[in-house]
Formats: C-alpha cells, sequence, structure tokens
C-alpha cells in the first residue's frame, strides 16, 4: 500500500531568489498512515519549515518550494502532488486532510471569541455544521481533548483558560476536520513538564482512536523516544539521519545525532549526578530562613485588602561555599520569586536571608534567564562589564579593562567583544556575556534564573560545561532555578523542589532525583521524558496547581518534615 | 549619528523635509548677519504697497518695507522662539515623565494629572492664556508654548520608561547596587533617544505655527521686529489690495511645517526600533 505522505528532495527556499537561500536542501520521507514520524533539530535546522511546506503554509512566510516532491494520498484513494496544487486545492487540504497545531496556543486562539465560538466556527467550516448541532460537536470535541465541565469551557475566552488547556483547546479544533495526518510543531515547549505530559498522553491516546498520522517536531531527542515510530535527525536543511526509533537512539550513525544523544544532556533518573563537592561541614554563604513573598490582592474603590498572593511561603534552605542549589518546580512555583528575594529585587513579608560578605561587598550576583532582555541594546559590552565596578566605586581604568579582557575570554570571547554591541552576539554569547558581568564584581554566589533555558540543546551543554568550571575554578556557590530536570540532573548537588510557594523536598541531587518521596515530585519526575522511556504511556493526570490566592491573615500551618536519608528530607503531606 | 544622515539622504520625504529646514535656517542666519536685499526696517515711502518686482521679490508692504527681507528675519524670529520653546519642553517633559514612571505612586498621580490637567485646554488657548496673565513679549512667547508642549513630552517618556523599568536589564543593573541616577541616564534615558527626536521635529512645527498664531493675535512678538504671525497680522486688511503680503508669510509658515513633518515620519521611519539594526 503507498504511503499516506510521500515526501522526495524536498527544497525550500527564502526571499527574491529562493534558489540561493535554501532552507531545505533536499529532504525525503514516507510516513505510512497512523505511523508518527518525529522531526528533531535545533533551531534554523529547517525542521519547521519542512513541515510547514506539508501543507504549502510556507507560502505565507515568503516561502517557497524549489524543488521536489509532497505526494497526499487523498480521502479518495488519489494522489495529490501539494507542491503543484492550487490555492483552492491547499486550502481543502488544509481544511480536511492535514491539521496543524503550533508551540503558542495563545496567539493561535484569537482573543476576542469564545473557545465554544471557534471550535463550532472549525465543525461549520469543516462538517457544515450550524447552530445547536455545531455546539454540540463543539462539546463533544472538548470531552474529547479530556477538559473537564465542557459545557461550562464553551463560555471561556483564551485567556481565562491555562497553557495546557489552551493546547487542548487548539488540539480540539483540528480534529473537528478528522484530519488523517496531524502536524505538531514544538507543541508543549511553552509548557510545563507536568503539562507537556498531559499533552503527550492525549496526543497519543487520539492516534490510536483516529488512526491519524502524526508528524512530531522537537528540538528534545528525548520526548519523541514516548511517542515516534521514526525519527528524522536534521541540521542546516540536510536530513544526517533517519530511521526507526530504536535504531536511531541506540546506534546513531552521523555524529550530529550522537551529539544530540552524548553530549546534550537527559534525564537519566539521578545516574549522572556530580560527584565532585560534598559538603564538608562549611558555614554556609547564604542561609535563608522561612522566607515569605506575599503580594496583596486588593478589591473595589478603596483598594480594601481582601488577601494575598503567597507566591513564597515559609522557604528554608541553605547553600554551601561552592556547592549548586536548584530550585526546581513549575510555573507559578515561585522559584523565581525566590530568587529575586535574595537580590533584594522583591521585598520579603517575613524571613531572613543572610549572605556572609565574602569576598565582595555584593556576594550575590544573577545571571537572568532572557539573554537579549537582560543587555541594554544601546550599550557596548565595555559599558556593560564596566556597570558592576562602577556602582561599587571603581574607576574604568587599565586593570579594570584587564579584568574585563580575562573574563571575557575566561567565558570564551575575544578581548576585541569590548567595543561591539550586544545585538552583534549570539543567544549563547550572551549569555557568556551575561556571566562575565555577574563574575565582575569577585562573587561568592551567582543565582541563575533559568540561565540556559532559552538557549538551544546543545549551546546550553556548552554554557553549563562553562559554568561547571568557573564554579571549580572560582569557588563558586550557584542557586540554580530551572524547570528542566535533565539540566539540573547535570548541574546540581543538592535540590530543592518547589511547589506552590513551598519546598516539598530538598536533598542531594542522586537521593531526590533516584527516590522521590513527595507525591508532587514523583508526579514530577515521572513527567520529565527521557531516552530510555520508550514508547512510555503517560498516564493522564489532570491535578491541577492549587490556587495561591488566600484570604487576608490565613497562616499556613507549620511544616512538618520527616528524613528520608542522610541528606534528603520531605514534607509531610497531611500538613498542606 | 553619522548612519543616521545617510539614512536621512536615502529617504524621499526625509530629503525634502531636511532640505526645508536648511534653506530656512540659512536664510535665518544670513537675516541675522544682515545680509538681506534691503534693510528690514526701512520704509521706502515711495515704494509702498508695490507688488513683486526684481527690486522688490515679494512687494512691499503699507509703510513700503520689503515683505522678502522682512521674511528672512521673521524666520530667524520665529524660529529662535520655536526652538527653545521645545528645548524647554523636551527638558521639562522628560524629567516630569521619567520621575512620573521611576518613582510612580503619588509622583505619577500627581504630575501626570496635572499633565493631564493642561493638556484638556487647546493648546492656542493655554498659550493666550498664560501671555494674558504675564504680558505679551518673546519671552513669554517661549514661555507659553514651552508649557504648552510640556505634557506631550511627558506622556511621550513615560511610557517607554514605564516597561524599560521592567525590563531585565534595569533588574541587573539593581543587583549590581547601582545607582538611581546611573540607571535613569544610562538604561532608560539613553533608550528614550529615539522617540524623543522624532517628537522634538515634530513639535518644532506645532510650535512653529502657535508662535504665529501668538503674534498674529498680538501676543507674542511685537512690531516693529517682523515675524511670520506679524506679517500675516498686517496684511489682513489689504488682503484684495496687496494680496502678495498674504500669499508669502503663509506659505512660509506652511512649508516650514510641512519640512519639520516630513523630517519627523522619516526619523520615525529611520529609528524605529523595528527596523534599526546598529546602534544610534
Amino acid at each position: 500500500m503507498n504511503p499516506l505522505l510521500s515526501v522526495a528532495d524536498l527544497h525550500v527556499g527564502f526571499g527574491r531568489t529562493p534558489e540561493a537561500n535554501e532552507v531545505v536542501k533536499g529532504v525525503s520521507f514516507d510516513l505510512p498512515a497512523g505511523k508518527t514520524l518525529a522531526i528533531v533539530g535545533e533551531s534554523g535546522s529547517g525542521k519547521s519549515v519542512t513541515a510547514l511546506s506539508i501543507n504549502r503554509l510556507v507560502d505565507f512566510g515568503g516561502g517557497r518550494v524549489t524543488r521536489g516532491r509532497i505526494l497526499l494520498r487523498r480521502d479518495d484513494g488519489s494522489e495529490l502532488d501539494v507542491t503543484a496544487a492550487d490555492e483552492r486545492e491547499l486550502m481543502h487540504v488544509r481544511g480536511r486532510d492535514i491539521g496543524m497545531i503550533f508551540q503558542e496556543p495563545m496567539t493561535s486562539l484569537n482573543p476576542v471569541h469564545t473557545i465554544g465560538a471557534q471550535i463550532a466556527e472549525a465543525f461549520r467550516i469543516s462538517r457544515g455544521l450550524v447552530g445547536s448541532e455545531a455546539e454540540r460537536a463543539a462539546r463533544e470535541a472538548l470531552d474529547r481533548v479530556r477538559i473537564p465541565d465542557a459545557a461550562q469551557r464553551l463560555r471561556y475566552y483564551p485567556h481565562q483558560l491555562s497553557g495546557g488547556m489552551r493546547q487542548r483547546v487548539m488540539i480540539a479544533m483540528v480534529l473537528a476536520s478528522n484530519p488523517r495526518l496531524l502536524i505538531a510543531d514544538e507543541p508543549t515547549t511553552a509548557l510545563d513538564v507536568t503539562v507537556q505530559a498531559q499533552i503527550m498522553a492525549l496526543l497519543h491516546e487520539l492516534r490510536e482512536e483516529l488512526g491519524m498520522a502524526m508528524i512530531f517536531i522537537t528540538h528534545d531527542i528525548g520526548l519523541v523516544a514516548g511517542i515516534a515510530d521514526d525519527i528524522m535527525v536534521m541540521q542546516n536543511g540536510v536530513a544526517v539521519e533517519q530511521g526507526t526509533l530504536d535504531t536511531v537512539l541506540d546506534r546513531p550513525q552521523h555524529d550530529y545525532t550522537k551529539h544530540l544523544l552524548n553530549a546534550v544532556p537527559h534525564f537519566t533518573f539521578g545516574k549522572t549526578v556530580r560527584d565532585d563537592g560534598a559538603r564538608d561541614g562549611a558555614p554556609p554563604v547564604v542561609t535563608v530562613d522561612n522566607l515569605a513573598v506575599r503580594f496583596p490582592v486588593t478589591k473595589g474603590l478603596f483598594r480594601t485588602r481582601v488577601g494575598a498572593v503567597h507566591a513564597v511561603d515559609g522557604v528554608d534552605f541553605d547553600l554551601a561555599a561552592g556547592e549548586t542549589l536548584a530550585i526546581v518546580g513549575e510555573s507559578g512555583s515561585g522559584k523565581s520569586t525566590t530568587a529575586r528575594a535574595i537580590l533584594g529585587l522583591v521585598e520579603a513579608t517575613r524571613g531572613s536571608i543572610e549572605a556572609k560578605s565574602g569576598r565582595s561587598r555584593r556576594p550575590v550576583q544573577m545571571v537572568f534567564q532572557d539573554p537579549y532582555a537582560s543587555l541594554n541594546p544601546r550599550l557596548s559590552v565595555e559599558e556593560l562589564l564596566a556597570e558592576p565596578a562602577i556602582a561599587s566605586g571603581q574607576r574604568v581604568d587599565t586593570s579594570l579593562r584587564d579584568r574585563m579582557a580575562f573574563l571575557l575570554e575566561r567565558v570564551g570571547l575575544t578581548r576585541e567583544a569590548l567595543t561591539r554591541y550586544p545585538h552583534q552576539f549570539s543567544g549563547g554569547q550572551r549569555q557568556r556575556l551575561c556571566i562575565a558581568r555577574a563574575l565582575m564584581l569577585n562573587p561568592d554566589v551567582v543565582v541563575l534564573d533559568e540561565a540556559v533555558s532559552a538557549l538551544d540543546v546543545s549551546v546550553q551543554a556548552r554554557v553549563l560545561d562553562l559554568l561547571i568550571d568557573l564554579q571549580r575554578e572560582l569557588g563558586l556557590a550557584y542557586l540554580f532555578i530551572s524547570h528542566d530536570m535533565a539540566v539540573v540532573e547535570r548541574i546540581a548537588h543538592r535540590i530543592a523542589v518547589m511547589y506552590a510557594g513551598q519546598i516539598v523536598e530538598i536533598g542531594s541531587a542522586a537521593a531526590v532525583l533516584a527516590s522521590p518521596q513527595h507525591s508532587y515530585t514523583k508526579r514530577l519526575i515521572a513527567a520529565v521524558p527521557a531516552v530510555e522511556r520508550r514508547r512510555q504511556r503517560f498516564t493522564i493526570d489532570a491535578t491541577q496547581v492549587p490556587s495561591l490566592v488566600r484570604p487576608a491573615g490565613f497562616e499556613p500551618p507549620p511544616a512538618r518534615w520527616r528524613d528520608a536519608g542522610a541528606d534528603h528530607r520531605v514534607r509531610m503531606e497531611d500538613a498542606g | 549619528m553619522r548612519g543616521i544622515l545617510r539614512a536621512i539622504a536615502g529617504h524621499s520625504s526625509g530629503r525634502i523635509g531636511a532640505a526645508i529646514i536648511l534653506v530656512y535656517i540659512a536664510a535665518a542666519i544670513l537675516a541675522a548677519v544682515g545680509l538681506t536685499p534691503h534693510d528690514p526696517l526701512t520704509q521706502f515711502r515711495i515704494d509702498r504697497l508695490t507688488g513683486p518686482s526684481a527690486t522688490y521679490l515679494m512687494g512691499t508692504d503699507l509703510l513700503g518695507r520689503d515683505t522678502f527681507s522682512r521674511l528672512m528675519l521673521g524666520i530667524g524670529q520665529s524660529f529662535t522662539i520655536a526652538f527653545s520653546a521645545v528645548a524647554l519642553a523636551t527638558i521639562a517633559g522628560t524629567i516630569i515623565g521619567l520621575v512620573a514612571a521611576w518613582w510612580g505612586h503619588l509622583w505619577d498621580g500627581v504630575l501626570m494629572r496635572t499633565m493631564d490637567v493642561l493638556l484638556a485646554f487647546p493648546a492656542i488657548l493655554l498659550a493666550m492664556l498664560i501671555v494674558a496673565i504675564a504680558g505679551p513679549g518673546t519671552f513669554t512667547s517661549v514661555a507659553a508654548i514651552a508649557i504648552v508642549y510640556t505634557p506631550i513630552f511627558a506622556r511621550v517618556v513615560r511610557g517607554p520608561a514605564l516597561s524599560l523599568k521592567q525590563r531585565d536589564f534595569v533588574d541587573a543593573a539593581r543587583t549590581f547596587g547601582s545607582s538611581q541616577s546611573y540607571i535613569l541616564t544610562r538604561h532608560l534615558l539613553l533608550n528614550l533617544v529615539a522617540p524623543l527626536t522624532v517628537q522634538v521635529t515634530l513639535a518644532l512645527a506645532w510650535a512653529l505655527l502657535t508662535e504665529a498664531a501668538l503674534s498674529f493675535l498680538g501676543l507674542g512678538t511685537q512690531p516693529p521686529a517682523p515675524s511670520l504671525g506679524v506679517m500675516l497680522s498686517d496684511s489682513k486688511n489689504l488682503m484684495t489690495q496687496a494680496p502678495w503680503l498674504m500669499i508669502f508669510p503663509g506659505l512660509t509658515i506652511m512649508l516650514g511645517i510641512l519640512g519639520f513633518n516630513l523630517f519627523g515620519d522619516a526619523l520615525r521611519d529611520i529609528l524605529d526600533p523595528r527596523t534599526q539594526e546598529r546602534p544610534a
């Protein structure tokens, strides 16, 4: 039997002379009905452009298919060459045969219509349903993507739903046309890891139910291990390796695939944690005691305080010299607020933060998540690096310039960078600049707030290695805030898991990752994709994060802890 | 800076706007050093109300003064007032906008509500009110126009300053312990240069018009010193007998405003962060 989709020697170019600016340079693959192909690559590898060419959406982004064939087998068994089809046929292809979901569901949904109206619209276009029929179909579609209380949710607007819910709504809309091929372009990248697991489980179930074929685009080779039948690895517009899931993951042939599998952080359940720098009873450099950060919630004309968002509620930990404490948790868990409180960027409502001033008057420095936003675009690198020194009353002289040049070279840039401006550097280089800037004052502690999350996976690996080298060389302590368990496993000595503003589990990295005790930690670790978890069926778990808004005067009951090992403490759950 | 000049030269409306402004500035400088065809204040009694000719390029007025020479001097007078007023408004508006954005709360409320009150009056009415209180003259015109345009600059600064305040690089500066003055100048003001430059050129066009209006009403520049508004005012009773007295000052005002508007539009295109690549 012929495959559902057959792509042969696909070339796609952009600009006025697409032949000269090719982004996809000769990609071929076959996709049988009901199977899943994963396209893996980093930004700029051409993976998204390949996928967008299949329904010719690439035309709207200024791209053109310059060579090759895309044969799609249609409902009636006829074959259509998508590269030669006219716009009318393509509209039919996009509406009926091929469904697509994108990374950011908020921008794919219209903010001024209810989701019910948008799903009903999809049914009207693809099935011709109107009125109450369309509404019933919309409700069934929401049921099918496991959205609880579907009837009520139909009247919600996109902003009233969480990211995971919005992605499910997108999937519901796509299902309206009952497509035989679903293209998912990084559908879970913007989501928390437990929500990602829910979406993956949903896609898996729907694929079984409906017999759809799927093209799954991602930068995370660990994620596809759970869902793909075949894998295609792309680099610079070329498919460097293609094969079945097991062949590619177990016996990679191409160097780039090997690099993706070995150099890039992968989660291994605590088997590859760092074994250097065990705690030797040295006094801590930072001690956080019973830290609480609350933001008031006011209501009405007179701004009466009706309650507070308990962003951080009773957090204790200490950080020893030369060690990395990772704070992991999902968005809204309070991990970034904790970091910002330590730097004094938000005011603590209660509790104490003691930083021992050792080498510098400002012993704690910070590296932010977004290397594009944390460097003033109008200042040269020299001015950027000089700022911390100027702030502490130093003069910009030869010795300071020597220190700048030394740090630049230490983080892998050259002295010549001093006269350049931030926009002349790539994301990874900018993050190196931020690290150099944080080290200008010779701090004891560096707070890294999602410092590698915005980077491509292989750049991420190199920046992590740099951070580990710097830590050993300069005796730095890191407070590493991250949602990415694979990265945390690479760099952390100790891990604190935060959930709803509180630490629920803290201990040595190996202990927490290998034998999680708290129910949330267990759920978190079960959701992390990993190369070794082949064709794993995530179970759909609809647990929602509890609301952090508490009535005025609310105090959480005191935490009770139990020891689960030498350096491993777990919060007792009935207490919270 | 050189990059911006080159970009303006390559921008069609920017080229026209820049050319008009340069011609006006050249005329004003020539008049200031006395290089006019005739003395602007001398009354050639026998040549009263003659039409444009080779001797008097744009004719003469009721007192026999050369319109062309008076226009050159008038441009200088109007430009001086407009430039000084906009400079004052820029400085005052920037400070008010920055203070409101940075300290927020009470400062923001008090300052911006005051600005709203000023903005609620039509520009010319407010300027007239101020001049009526302080008495007419060059200095009061400058002050009045500056006060009228300060709220616009305060608003133009406050919006972007509020968003810059939230940016990571400002947080980063706080973690180094940078002083407020350093953050305000290096991180906020430096990033506000582009929107401010555009606003300055556009405000110059409005200021020119407001000055002409005040002088026309007899509240700005006082005769016998010429200004574009004064000349227009002088011509209004002679509209049918000597139309050139009205046409030339009118055209001069119109072209000047057009020049600044074209130039401002070009600057906006060039300095827009979405099109701009190089650091300015």
